[in-house]
């Protein structure tokens, strides 16, 4: 991928790197190490601290994810909702722990805190997409949705 | 029965968020037109007579910090609106900007009118890119309308960090940082972003300004309670009836609120606390509901307003649960710059955990006393200062289920 290409366009944005990052990632979902470094080039700073950008963020992912990440919260209203039950049926139906990727490289399932949805608790995100008052037996249904 | 008013949801199903004209027909940049016709300080005067307070948690005065700003001397200055809205259990900024962007496009012009700034960034948090896209459509409207004149309006997005919220860690996130609160003095207005003085307001601080400019500073000021006027919109979930948003005056009592406005408990199961301003908030039993929520009432009574986030706990409840979860929220948002905070969060998990397993003693409630304490006095920011007040609230009006589960 031409990260230098997708990147640069916020050369010139003050403080840009953060939408650059959200640039690639809108790509490919994570920032490769490649990435990185043309980041910290582009913006003419140590790879650390481009580094030290990427990892602060919990949007930001410096290991590859699925195609489909999905966010689980368990703050304290979606908590007593039941997000547990929930975190236990989309493991069991994805096959994979919290915080893991299924081997086709489709899903990937993360916890997150408060999405600001919570009029209808409990709620999961998709790629960003939020999904309201999520019980157990509708995990299914929902991950069917995406192809 | 106490009755909801809609200021800063005054147009909330009765326009079309992506039309600009629709908020025209309502009377949409009007208010901008009035301040523009006054001199910048008679603007901040009115503002600072209304006696609007930010509603992002901190409750200072909005017209003195715009007046801050506005005597400092600079070539450049930036008004900052924060929408990162992380407080769990809150929605209420997202709910305003869904159905009324314009109101907060018009606040913020006002704003830079008054302080003399030519460039705003709004701070949209990374959970809601529609609002990004909302925004950005809202703005080049209003532009291509010639309404913000030369106010430079960028829509930002953050990445998933509750600390960016905080004013500082915002700015260092605007910079392209990580989002690490910094060391005040000096405060914002003064030197912020780049540091230049820099306006940072909260989405429903901004959305009281052009109703202000259009009544007048003394309508405001007698809307409510005195030392806090205006309303408050609040998000009520938990075991309430009506999971819904509301906007009621300040001297709403804490009772009116889930027993009128949220319809009382859910299944009608008993009331057994509240715990108001999101996960950093207090919890509140059946003895204080009588507390009317504007920010000073609610200080008073050792709790927070908060974000206005209204989580409210019936008697099925197991507290220590609950605030061994809301542990967890700190010990992951915690971003780690001072001791007190990146290793008390660390410690209070860690002791919750122990407890809530039954494996606590005497002694872990002493230390999560003291720890609370240290931790409240010597945080560098907010988060760290207020992450104990679940935790010691919860032990001091339910001490007895935390008594109950120790070894
Ligand atoms: C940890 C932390 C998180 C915060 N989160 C928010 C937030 O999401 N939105 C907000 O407006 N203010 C938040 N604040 C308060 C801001 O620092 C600041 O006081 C506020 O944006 C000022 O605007 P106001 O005067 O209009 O309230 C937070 C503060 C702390 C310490
Ligand atoms: S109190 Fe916590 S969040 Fe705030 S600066 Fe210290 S470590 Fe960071
Ligand atoms: S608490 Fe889960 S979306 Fe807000």
């Amino acid at each position: 991928m031409d990260y230098q290409a997708i990147m640069e366009k916020y050369q010139h944005v003050e403080g840009g790197l953060l939408e650059a990052f959200h640039a690639v990632q809108d790509e490919i979902n994570y920032l490769p190490e490649e990435a990185i470094i043309t980041a910290a080039k582009i913006f003419n700073m140590p790879v650390k601290e481009a580094y030290g950008v990427a990892t602060f963020y919990s949007y930001f992912s410096t290991t590859p994810r699925g195609k489909y990440v999905i966010r689980m919260c368990k703050s304290a209203p979606c908590h007593v909702a039941g997000a547990e039950a929930v975190t236990q049926a989309l493991e069991k139906e994805l096959g994979i722990a919290v915080g893991e990727t299924t081997k086709d490289g489709k899903f990937t399932l993360e916890f997150t805190e408060c999405v600001g949805q919570c009029q209808k608790t409990p709620v999961i995100t998709i790629n960003g997409k939020p999904y309201l008052g999520v019980e157990p037996a509708k995990v299914a249904e929902i991950l069917a949705t995406c192809k | 029965m106490a009755q909801e008013l809609r200021i800063v949801l005054r147009n909330v199903g009765k326009i079309n968020p992506e039309q600009v004209d629709d908020y025209l027909k309502a009377g949409g940049y009007k208010s901008l037109e009035k301040a523009r016709s006054m001199q910048p300080i008679k603007v901040i005067e009115e503002v600072k007579k209304s006696g609007l307070r930010g509603r992002g948690g901190a409750g200072f005065s909005t017209g003195q910090k715009w007046l801050f700003t506005y005597t400092v001397n600079s070539d450049e200055k930036y008004v900052v609106c924060n929408c990162d809205e992380g407080e769990p259990g809150t929605y209420k900024d997202r709910i305003i900007l869904e159905n009324d962007p314009h109101t907060l496009l018009e606040g913020m012009a006002i704003c830079a009118y008054a302080v003399g700034a030519k460039k705003g960034y709004v701070y949209v948090r990374g959970e809601y890119p529609s609002l990004v896209d909302l925004l950005n459509k809202a703005a080049s409207q209003a532009k291509a309308k010639g309404l913000l004149e030369d106010f430079d309006l960028e829509i930002r997005m953050g990445a998933g960090a509750y600390v960016c919220g905080e004013e500082t860690a915002l700015i260092e996130s605007l910079e392209g940082h990580r989002g690490e609160p910094r060391v005040r003095p000096p405060y914002p207005p003064v030197s912020g972003l780049w540091q230049k003085p820099t306006i940072v307001n909260n989405v429903e601080t901004f959305a009281n300004i052009a109703p202000i400019i259009e009544k007048g500073a003394s309508w405001f000021a007698g809307v409510g309670a005195q030392s806090f006027p205006g309303t408050k919109v609040l998000t009520l979930t938990g075991d309430i009836k009506n999971k819904t948003f509301i906007e009621v005056p300040t001297d709403t009592k804490v009772r009116e609120v889930i027993y009128d406005f949220g319809g009382g408990m859910e299944d009608s199961k008993p009331f057994k606390a509240v715990q108001i301003g999101g996960t950093s908030g207090a919890f509140m039993p059946e003895s204080q509901l009588d507390t009317s929520i504007d920010f000073d009432s609610m200080r008073k009574a050792g709790a927070a307003l908060g974000s206005g986030a209204v989580f409210v706990l019936n008697t099925d409840r197991d507290m220590v649960d609950v605030v061994n979860r809301i542990a967890g929220f700190f010990e992951h948002e915690s971003c780690g710059k001072c001791a007190p905070c990146r290793e008390g969060t660390m410690r209070m998990q860690e002791i919750l955990d122990k407890i809530n397993s039954g494996n606590g003693t005497k002694k872990d409630l002493q230390t999560l006393e003291k720890l609370g304490r240290v931790m409240s006095l010597s945080c560098l920011c907010g988060l760290g200062q207020a992450a104990p007040a679940p935790t010691i609230t919860a032990m001091k009006y339910f001490g007895a289920e935390f008594a109950a589960k120790l070894r």
